[in-house]
């Protein structure tokens, strides 16, 4: 039955209730969890360059080497054209690349990706793929279900929570001025278009015009400063946008990197995002499934090169060591760049910069929560060192409330190489602390109500867009075959997206099907 | 010495009655009947203080010390007296053993301070002087307690605040005492040390206070409370004033058994009379057995299968006497199964195949409940019905949320139901709305089950009309992505509250 208005002494005893000596009473298991990352046994066999060599040959007309979204995006669309003669060598035994996945008796949560805009109008691939997915539904209706739920995002600031991430609370005039000449600015870039036709910016980025290829060659910043953007909390805001797709603070990316993120989203306002409790590492199952056996987790591929008219693949077993030897018509290397620079023998990953990240995934009470906006999906903290905390039960159509897991993210800026290198130092412990400590000014009680916290180092998280480098002549070498051998990957965008992965996976499977046929 | 010693009269008199009047207005909110609550407590309490008066007379040296320890015990005692009672009455039994032993020992600790400061002070006054000024300023600090209690200090500090105060007050007596009494007192500094600790504790209590209150059940009831219990998921309280039984689930008032017929019958039997051979009926929420109770009513129903989140509920309304006879022991009849899950996930592993369905959430008062009132939820029960199906939706106050009802028919509508929207009136709620969900336009049916109290097939047709206060308002289709119904549903009842 409905409830009722409540009841008038309520108000009247207003604070006077009585009950945190029991919360507190309640014993609690301690804190436990692990620290987590790629394998780096398998990475480092890789780094080690010796390996032995499998005196037998076997015949795979197309081999794909990586299983994240691009390898998987190549294999879905291989199979799609009807062609299933292939194999997916992985290095890690489950794959998905960074939309890798976990599950606990709490929820499934993501440890990389976790979400997609809504594709735009550019993306007709991957609304191919959405397609099939049922996530975009005959009338051209994305299936509510996978569309974030209100409510979708907040901002910690000033003591409380305030609904959307621009921080809009007591903002003088000044901001708000600049506020509504960014989101001009940001409005005619959306609808703008190239002498060449193109739009400004798409996704795919090689679908934007090269029109504003001049902003590549300078730092947001710089841009934000030319145009008088000196808004405290505006440039906060950019920044805070930057670091969350791209790993880089404002100084490190480029002009028009930074404002891709803005402009290449969906037509018209269209800010909505599709989004799993697992992250991305739902589209990265389905096409998994879709790939069936062709997959091999635990291959540990060694080298990839061009022979005469096709290629030969070098890989080991990871779990027995055992080697093996392919030779293939045609190869798509699905790997990141610096992978690639170690697997084919010419290829250079000179320019190529990768930010590090950190990801926890605590499992736990809800906390307390503060005053203003409820819990949403996305929880922000401003000038908070990471990026917040996402729910992984946001999507969750129970009612049953009193368990859930929070991803929490955090781009490790300030020059990419020292941090990594510091990162390779920190163990759990490090890990747990840097986390709790930042979310902590929002939920006081954070620490006694997380009953795990486990932890994700990436050390090449994702590749950096530094100034220069969208429209520098590196990122185009990559995009070239050599011989039999084809690349896929997002950092032939420059951009960690899944939509780019996806895009130059099947751009790829193109290429070796339009030479086998 | 003498102004200083009457000084911490007046405040030790204001302490006391400060403590009375909180556990008086505690004992009357928590548990109703005021009258009796205030004069249980005064009459204790006053003879507590006769038992602490004589005692008095049992301290013989160290008048000085012992008048410095009392006040450190009223102090800490009185002190936490609010926040003991509250914590009693939400996680433990026995809450009127606690508050009489409370009262009691509170009354005579405070019973002993007059007679003792009085005998502090034999020997600086008169004792006709004595006596009319230490009565003077005890009866001026009673009259103080009393005036500022209800006006400044409850609405002010809240219950639990001020006894904290006050506690802290009654050490800070004590550590005056311990001042200007220092050449009669050879254990100051145990005593200093004792002050320190009440105030540590108090102060840590006032400080933690707004902790308390977060953590706290925050719903106190009108009418005597013969039930409750915290399961899992909820709060349940039953309250009771003559044959008037009322349910709370956390704080919200679900039904009362005055007038629950009127709900339950227009919940139900429109949607189930109009289908024309109902065997299976799925009731979604209702762990109280009510709906059940009518569905079971009409004979054509073979099969009941009631979902509800929380297997307390349930149980207590299978169990309990006096629930199961609200509910004609409709969860113990072999035509209901009842399940204990969560709706929306249950409804998408479920085969399906309902005649009719029943759907009693609570109110969208949050986003999680939101959900349960979606275009999606209602979608997936579209394709969990069998051929000809109706469900019959719980929606609000359409006089109340005139947006929020009429959201929630949009969305039907949305979802592929053919609606018909409809009203009654429950006193306890008010004009309550109710949605059935059809395939074809809706009918009213011209025959309703035997033994109802409130529907006739003759006044049926008129739930359906609205009048102008209540008639449709545009509103947005409920959206998972957009929960218009909840932010709807907020700012209407914060209206209403107001």
């Amino acid at each position: 039955m409905g409830e009722s208005r409540p009841i008038s002494r309520r108000e009247f005893l207003g604070a006077g209730l009585a009950a945190a000596a029991l919360a507190a009473c309640a014993r609690r298991p301690p804190l436990t969890g692990s620290l987590l990352g790629p394998s780096r046994e398998r990475g480092h066999l890789l780094r080690s360059g010796r390996f032995p060599v499998a005196a037998r040959e076997e015949k795979v007309p197309v081999v794909i080497v990586g299983g994240g979204a691009a390898g998987l995006s190549a294999a879905w669309e291989l199979r799609r054209a009807g062609f299933d003669d292939f194999e997916l060598l992985e290095l890690e035994d489950r794959a998905g690349g960074n939309a890798a996945w976990g599950r606990n008796e709490v929820s499934a949560y993501p440890w990389g990706a976790h979400y997609l805009p809504v594709p735009g109008p550019h993306a007709t691939e991957l609304k191919v793929l959405l397609r099939e997915l049922g996530v975009l539904t005959g009338a051209d209706r994305w299936d509510e279900r996978f569309l974030c739920h209100a409510p979708e995002e907040r901002l910690f600031i000033h003591g409380r929570w305030q609904d959307g991430l621009f921080p809009s609370d007591a903002m003088s005039a000044e901001d708000r001025r600049q506020k509504e000449r960014w989101d001009a600015r940001v409005r005619a870039l959306r609808a703008g278009r190239g002498k060449d036709g193109k739009p400004l910016f798409a996704i795919p980025m090689e679908r934007s015009s090269s029109e504003l290829a001049a902003l590549d060659g300078l730092s947001m910043k710089a841009w934000l400063d030319r145009e008088g953007f000196t808004s405290e909390r505006l440039l906060w805001y950019l920044d805070y946008a930057t670091r969350d797709d791209y790993g880089g603070t404002l100084d490190e990316v480029s002009a028009w990197a930074g404002l891709h993120y803005f402009a290449a989203r969906a037509e018209g306002d269209d800010d909505r995002v599709l989004t799993w409790p697992e992250g991305n590492g739902w589209l990265v199952e389905r096409l998994l499934e879709r790939a069936g056996d062709r997959v091999r987790g635990g291959s540990v591929v060694m080298r990839v090169a061009p022979d005469g008219a096709g290629a030969v693949v070098d890989a080991l077993d990871a779990a027995s060591g055992a080697p093996r030897r392919l030779r293939a018509r045609q190869v798509i290397v699905a790997t990141p760049r610096f992978v690639a620079a170690r697997l084919v023998p010419g290829v250079s990953a000179e320019g190529f910069e990768y930010a590090p990240w950190l990801t926890c995934n605590l499992t736990l009470e809800p906390p307390r929560d503060g005053r203003g906006a409820p819990p949403s999906w996305d929880n922000v903290l401003y000038k908070g060192e990471g990026l917040g905390y996402v729910d992984a039960r946001h999507q969750d159509l129970s009612l049953d409330r009193r368990r859930t897991v929070w991803t929490y993210y955090r781009p490790l800026t300030g020059g990419p190489d020292a941090r990594r290198r510091e990162a390779f130092g920190w163990d759990w412990e490090k890990c747990r602390d840097l986390c709790l400590d930042d979310l902590s000014r929002a939920h006081p009680d954070l620490r006694e109500r997380t009953t795990r916290l486990d932890a994700w180092l990436w050390g090449h998280g994702m590749v950096l867009p530094r100034p220069g480098f969208l429209f520098g002549a590196r990122r185009r070498a990559a995009l070239a075959p050599r011989g039999a051998v084809h690349f896929a990957h997002s950092d032939q965008s420059g951009l960690s997206l899944f939509e780019e992965a996806h895009y130059r996976g099947v751009m790829a499977a193109r290429a070796v099907l339009s030479v086998l046929s | 010495m003498t102004h200083a010693l009457l000084a911490s009269l007046f405040v030790v008199a204001t302490c006391g009655l400060v403590y009375e009047l909180v556990a008086g207005a505690l004992a009357s909110y928590l548990l109703g009947d005021t009258v009796l609550q205030f004069s249980t407590v005064i009459g204790a309490y006053l003879f507590a203080m006769g038992v602490g008066s004589w005692l008095s007379k049992f301290v013989g040296r160290g008048l000085a010390s012992r008048f410095v320890q009392i006040e450190i015990l009223v102090g800490l005692v009185g002190g936490w007296s609010a926040a003991l009672l509250f914590l009693t009455f939400t996680y433990a039994a026995g809450f009127r053993l606690v508050l009489y032993l409370l009262v009691l020992l509170v009354g005579t600790l405070v019973g002993m301070e007059i007679p003792l400061l009085m005998r502090l002070l034999k020997g600086k006054l008169e004792f006709k002087d004595l006596v009319s000024q230490v009565l003077t300023v005890d009866y001026l600090g009673a009259l103080g307690a009393s005036i500022l209690f209800p006006l400044l200090l409850v609405p002010h500090l809240g219950l639990l605040n001020t006894a904290f105060v006050f506690g802290l007050l009654n050490v800070g007596v004590a550590a005056l005492a311990l001042r200007i009494l220092r050449d009669e007192i050879p254990d100051a500094a145990r005593l200093k040390a004792g002050c320190a600790a009440a105030a540590a504790l108090l102060a840590a209590g006032l400080a933690g206070s707004r902790v308390i209150a977060d953590h706290a059940e925050g719903s106190l009831y009108a009418d005597e409370v013969v039930f409750a219990k915290t399961t899992a998921y909820q709060r349940i309280v039953l309250t009771r004033w003559k044959d008037d039984w009322r349910l709370f689930l956390n704080g919200h008032l679900q039904f009362s058994t005055m007038d629950e017929y009127r709900y339950h019958e227009a919940l139900v039997h429109p949607a189930l009379s109009a289908h024309p051979r109902p065997r299976r009926v799925l009731i979604l929420g209702g762990g109280d057995g009510l709906a059940a109770r009518e569905v079971l009513r009409d004979p054509r129903v073979k099969e009941v299968t009631l979902v509800d989140l929380d297997p307390g509920m349930t149980g207590l309304f299978a169990s309990h006497p006096e629930l199961s006879r609200l509910n004609g022991g409709a969860l113990r009849d072999p035509r209901v199964s009842v399940v204990n899950a969560d709706a929306f996930k249950w409804l998408e592993s479920s085969l399906g195949g309902f005649d009719a369905a029943i759907v009693d959430f609570p109110d969208p008062s949050n986003f999680s409940v939101g959900k349960l009132f979606s275009a999606p939820f209602y979608r997936l029960l579209k394709r969990r019905m069998a051929k000809g199906g109706l469900i019959s939706v719980q929606a609000t106050s359409p006089l109340f949320a005139r947006r929020s009802f009429w959201c929630i028919e949009k969305t039907m509508a949305d979802a592929g139901w053919t609606t018909a929207p409809y009203h009654a009136y429950v006193p306890s709620f008010g004009e309550w709305g109710f949605v059935i969900g059809a395939e074809k336009p809706y009918r009213a049916p011209l025959r309703l089950p035997e033994g109802l109290r409130y529907l006739t097939t003759a006044t049926l047709p008129s739930l359906f009309e609205f009048p102008a206060d209540m008639s449709r308002v545009d509103a947005e289709v409920n959206r998972l992505d957009t929960q218009a119904l909840v932010r709807y549903y907020e700012a209407e009842w914060e209206k209403v509250v107001q």
